[in-house]
């Protein structure tokens, strides 16, 4: 067993007044091992936003413990913690007024780094989330097209070099064939920056090609938690209906398309 | 004669730097005090729905407040606090002018700047705030680096809101004593002269509009990040506060300041003061359309240094007394009055503007009236008209008491429009002011009041406490004292009341010095 990254130990959330909350998150427990990459996969309502909020302290739990790096992020300075973590929002929200250039640098500036290491830090990451440096740096993100909103939402993420990026449904807004190159773009990203990476999406298809692991969230409880392998065994209703639409799909195109389906 | 040679716009032209640089001081003063306030109370207030409400809700309420109310109302009230202060703290400031206008201004500028800053930042998309803290800023910083400058439209939008109202509302900080390009529209208004009103209106809409466009450039220039219009725009704001700020260091402290009452017969009068001054040597401003209970604490606080003021409104109206006295008796007892506020009364300029009842010549010979006793005979079968207070003055009460006056009907109407009734027939009798300058035009007879029921209103100098033993001022001023008889005085404001290039007030101080500077 490797070491576990970001734990969740018996982590309560309540919205609302005492009489009519609602419980967002309900005693989960779940451990994200360092270089894992974690879909967490749910529909609206299922507590799972409001989970991968709790990493970063955007939201504070109300009962049970996290860690991240083996602290308790309860004892860690908010604005520290979110510093050296990624993050990449639901449709990028890029600061509208900003440019490209200025919206990767945001993190690196506000930890004070001098603006020639931050103007080379934007060129290396355009790079990297394969944007033409040149002629995206000075745009604004209105000029920008969905796609390439959220490649700079990424490179945004990855700017202060963190060891954790949380991704609240990056690619959920985009067209299937931007989404799929996205998708492997940043898996390939994962594995050579060596990222621990938490995603959520509602998409079990995108969850399984993607993620080493899926935890599937309904009602603020987490249903079940395992590799693809392990899901397709479980008997929760629930998971196996999530996996009916992927199956059926991969049998429909394996029959559409001979040959073009995973080998 | 065109417009563009009538010399009335060459004299406006002249005071123009005087007025428009005093009126840019108040309301960038006004503006810049309202922004300092609001901006941070929005912030603060944004999360707060309680705090948010009452806000607006008191800005809202302020808004409902007249211009010239809210004016109004901050003389007094800093007049009290400026006595409390003296009392507690030793030190006391000018409650005339300048500071009570620019604090009601600033009031006035909050609430579109407030709910502009509220809505504008309450409108950022939920997202991009938790973006903020999400890549690691403090509230500071999103605040600052995030929600305002996306917010930035709305509360400049706000703030030109605030701008143009402020501009404009400053035109009613003349009645309070603070200069500004009302005191072209007062001033024009009770003089008849329209050259002046409109040019007073042009200047203040052409002012607003100067500043509102500057605004725009700078907001369009940040918003657009075009480094050009930001440094025009900021560039125009900056001149506009320099060239707001450079006369007050250059400021003569030396000029003595000449008030003046919202009346025709003022304006003249405190032309011919300053006219005087000048002839001395010395400097003299005027402060005009100053209302008549301003512009004696004004003189009791050393905010004004001299003007006319009369026996029976000081007696009425200052010291409220109701019994009435012979001249000389009066003229003393309100000089030891005076005396209590350190006020010096000069002396009298020989002629009174009182209450008077007035019919027409012909008429009155017919009828064979020629005192108030004749007329009360008649009174029965004729109809009386009076201003908008007089019925419910002391004069009015006396003068029914002493003569036992009952008239068929009596009716209120604006001072101008009387004359014209009186000698046209609709009224019979109108209770007119002894040296308007219409009984002369309209042939009109001023009736004896034999029994003195109405208080004498001898014009007459009043001094500052600090211009009590200044020589140079009443050797400038002596010459003027018992000069002016009842007939010019009707006359000088007759020619005020024109509405032609020789009836500014100036000219007609000018006429009247040759009129009386012999005798």
């Amino acid at each position: 067993m490797t070491i576990a990254l970001i734990s969740y130990a018996h982590v309560s959330k309540r919205f609302g007044e005492a009489a009519s909350a609602v419980t967002a998150v309900n005693d989960v427990s779940l451990d994200v091992a360092a270089g894992e990459f974690l879909a967490i996969v749910g529909g609206s309502g299922s507590g799972k936003s409001t989970l991968l909020r709790l990493a970063n302290r955007l939201i504070d739990a109300d009962d049970g413990t996290v860690m991240v790096e083996g602290a308790d992020i309860r004892a860690v300075d908010p604005v520290t913690l979110r510093r050296r973590t990624g993050y990449v929002f639901q449709s990028g929200a890029l600061f509208p007024h900003m440019s490209v250039g200025d919206n990767i640098g945001i993190t690196p500036k506000l930890l004070g780094t001098p603006a020639r290491e931050i103007a080379a830090r934007v060129d290396e990451l355009l790079a990297l989330v394969r944007l033409d440096g040149g002629a995206y740096r000075d745009r604004l993100p209105h000029e920008l097209s969905g796609g390439q909103r959220q490649r700079v939402g990424v490179a945004r993420a990855l700017a202060a070099k963190p060891r954790i990026v949380l991704m609240d449904e990056p690619f959920g807004a985009l067209d299937p064939l931007t989404r799929d190159a996205l998708g492997e773009d940043y898996r390939a990203l994962h594995s050579k920056l060596a990222l621990t990476t938490v995603m959520i999406t509602h998409d079990m298809t995108e969850a399984l090609l993607l993620a080493d692991r899926i935890a599937v969230m309904h009602a603020g409880k987490m249903l079940a938690l395992g590799t693809p392998v392990e899901l397709s065994a479980s008997r929760e209703p629930y998971v196996m209906e999530l996996l009916r639409t992927p199956r059926r799909q991969a049998e429909r195109l394996n029959a559409l398309l001979p040959g073009a389906g995973p080998s | 004669m065109s417009l563009l040679s009538d010399p009335r716009l060459a004299e406006a032209a002249g005071h123009l730097p005087d007025y428009l640089g005093n009126h840019l001081r108040v309301s960038l003063a006004a503006l810049a005090l309202g922004l300092a306030i609001s901006l941070p109370l929005a912030i603060l207030a944004r999360n707060r729905p309680v705090m948010r409400g009452a806000l607006l809700a008191v800005a809202s309420i302020v808004q409902t407040v007249p211009g010239l109310a809210l004016l109004a109302l901050f003389y007094p009230l800093l007049l009290a606090l400026a006595s409390v202060t003296l009392s507690w703290f030793g030190f006391d400031f000018s409650a005339f002018g300048f500071l009570p206008a620019m604090l009601a201004l600033a009031l006035y500028s909050m609430l579109p700047v407030l709910r502009n800053t509220i809505t504008g930042l309450n409108g950022i998309d939920p997202a991009l705030v938790e973006a903020a803290k999400g890549v690691g800023m403090t509230e500071r910083q999103s605040l600052f680096t995030v929600e305002l400058p996306l917010a930035l439209p709305v509360i400049m939008a706000g703030i030109r809101t605030a701008a143009v109202w402020v501009i404009g509302t400053a035109t009613l900080s003349t009645p309070i004593g603070q200069t500004s390009l009302g005191n072209y529209i007062f001033a024009g208004l009770q003089t008849q002269n329209w050259v002046f009103v409109l040019f007073g209106c042009v200047a203040a809409a052409a002012f607003a509009l100067i500043v509102d466009q500057l605004l725009a450039l700078l907001e369009s220039g940040l918003a657009s990040r075009k480094r050009l219009r930001t440094a025009l725009g900021g560039a125009g704001i900056a001149a506009l506060v320099a060239a707001a700020l450079a006369p007050a260091i250059a400021r003569s402290p030396s000029s003595y300041v000449i008030g003046a009452k919202t009346f025709t017969e003022q304006y003249v009068l405190a032309a011919l003061i300053a006219d005087r001054l000048h002839a001395s040597g010395l400097q003299a401003t005027t402060r005009a359309g100053l209302g008549t209970n301003v512009i004696f604490e004004a003189l009791a606080a050393d905010d004004i240094d001299v003007y006319v003021d009369y026996s029976g409104t000081l007696w009425l109206n200052q010291f409220h007394e109701s019994g009435v006295k012979p001249r000389a008796e009066l003229l003393a007892d309100l000089k030891a009055r005076l005396g209590r506020h350190d006020i010096t009364l000069f002396g009298t300029l020989g002629f009174e503007n009182a209450y008077a009842l007035v019919m027409p010549k012909k008429r009155a010979d017919a009828l064979g009236i020629h005192s108030i006793a004749d007329l009360a005979e008649h009174a029965a079968t004729l109809s009386i008209a009076g201003d908008y207070e007089f019925f419910s003055r002391p004069e009015w009460a006396a003068l029914r008491k002493a003569y036992g006056l009952t008239f068929r009907t009596q009716r209120q109407m604006q001072p101008d429009f009387m004359y014209a009734a009186v000698a046209s027939g609709d009224v019979d009798v109108i209770a007119g002011y002894t040296s308007d300058g219409l009984i002369a035009k309209y042939d009109l007879a001023v009736l004896d009041d034999p029994k003195h029921a109405i208080p004498p209103y001898d014009a007459m100098i009043l001094l500052a406490p600090k211009r009590a033993h200044d020589e140079k001022l009443a050797a400038a001023l002596s010459p003027l004292l018992g000069k002016i008889d009842i007939a010019d005085m009707r006359e000088a404001n007759l020619r005020a009341s024109g509405n032609d290039a020789d009836s500014s007030p100036t000219s007609v101080a000018r006429w009247l010095w040759q009129r009386i500077g012999g005798r």
